[in-house]
């Protein structure tokens, strides 16, 4: 089954990328663009059939690789 | 003074670390391949060198830190070894938990390559002890994430703990507090984003890295 994972900067952790993009929004005229903020999305395709068995293993892939947990955040969806 | 140089797919100057131990200590660098499982007997000090090991994917050195050789550094270093990460190396002892605090995207978004003035922060290391605090040596830096995060509480451990190696005299990145390189809490283990190793020669410009290098031979010849 698929599983999605999210990760994003944590609060509090200065994002250069999204304030570049911020600005460059603003350039292209895109007015009201308080703040942006860039994540990434990986995609994990997994022999496992069982959600909560799938989620499990993702969560520790994150815990060991996917996310740095000490800028990062992450999150698990299934697709 | 026995060493080692770990080299990743994508590592660079690892061949100038080489060189740099040999003429600090006489004594010829071993370089042991990332798969290998274990490193070489009765090694002083390991070094990781800069680079962009498995391309910079996911994040700067993730994915170098989880190679086989890893697990057999942080051993070491557990065990007291001495371990130096240099730019790149600095971002896989981060990423393998030898360091603390993270390294990111320059604030200025753009790869920086010049030489820097670095300010010697403390003389009580075994990479700095034949070194002056407060004292200016010119090295090369050459990084796309080397902005230092840490959080107030692990600002003020660093600072308390004087485990602050190196500060830029003009932050170049982004780094809180003008960091430019730190020590673990045994102080064996240094991480920096500057390259020592690559202004060790009249003939490449100075020699003001080599420092860092006779510094280390002094502390393991009066060990």
């Amino acid at each position: 089954m698929k599983i999605l994972v999210d990760i994003t900067l944590k609060i509090g952790v200065l994002d250069p990328q999204g304030k570049a993009i911020q600005h460059a929004l603003g350039a292209l005229g895109f007015a009201g663009v308080d703040g942006v903020r860039q994540g990434k999305v990986i995609e994990l395709d997994l022999t496992e059939t069982d959600r909560a068995a799938a989620e499990t293993t993702a969560r520790a892939m994150c815990e060991k690789l996917l996310a740095n947990t000490v800028i990062e955040n992450y999150e698990i969806r299934s697709a | 003074m026995k060493s080692a140089v770990i080299v990743f797919p994508g590592s660079n100057c690892d061949r100038d670390l080489a060189v740099a131990f040999e003429r600090s200590s006489g004594q010829k660098s071993e370089m042991v391949w990332h798969k290998d499982a274990s490193l070489p007997e009765g090694l002083d000090v390991v070094a990781i060198p800069g680079g962009f090991s498995f391309g910079d994917y996911l994040r700067c050195g993730a994915i170098a830190a989880r190679a086989p050789i890893m697990q057999s550094v942080v051993e070491f270093a557990k065990k007291g070894g001495h371990v130096i990460g240099i730019c790149n190396g600095f971002q896989v002892l981060i990423e393998c938990g030898l360091l603390p605090g993270a390294l990111m995207r320059n604030s200025g978004l753009k790869f920086v390559c010049k030489d820097l003035e670095l300010v010697i922060q403390t003389e009580n290391s075994p990479f700095t002890n034949a070194l002056t605090k407060g004292v200016k040596i010119s090295v090369p830096v050459a990084h796309h994430d080397g902005n230092y995060i840490a959080d107030a509480e692990l600002l003020a451990e660093l600072n308390g703990e004087d485990r602050v190696a190196f500060r830029y005299a003009d932050n170049p990145n982004g780094s809180v507090d003008d960091i430019a390189g730190i020590l673990s809490a045994n102080r064996r283990v240094l991480g920096m984003m500057p390259h020592p190793e690559r202004l060790n020669d009249p003939a490449l410009g100075g020699t003001d890295g080599a420092k860092l290098f006779e510094s280390l031979m002094a502390s393991m010849a009066t060990a």
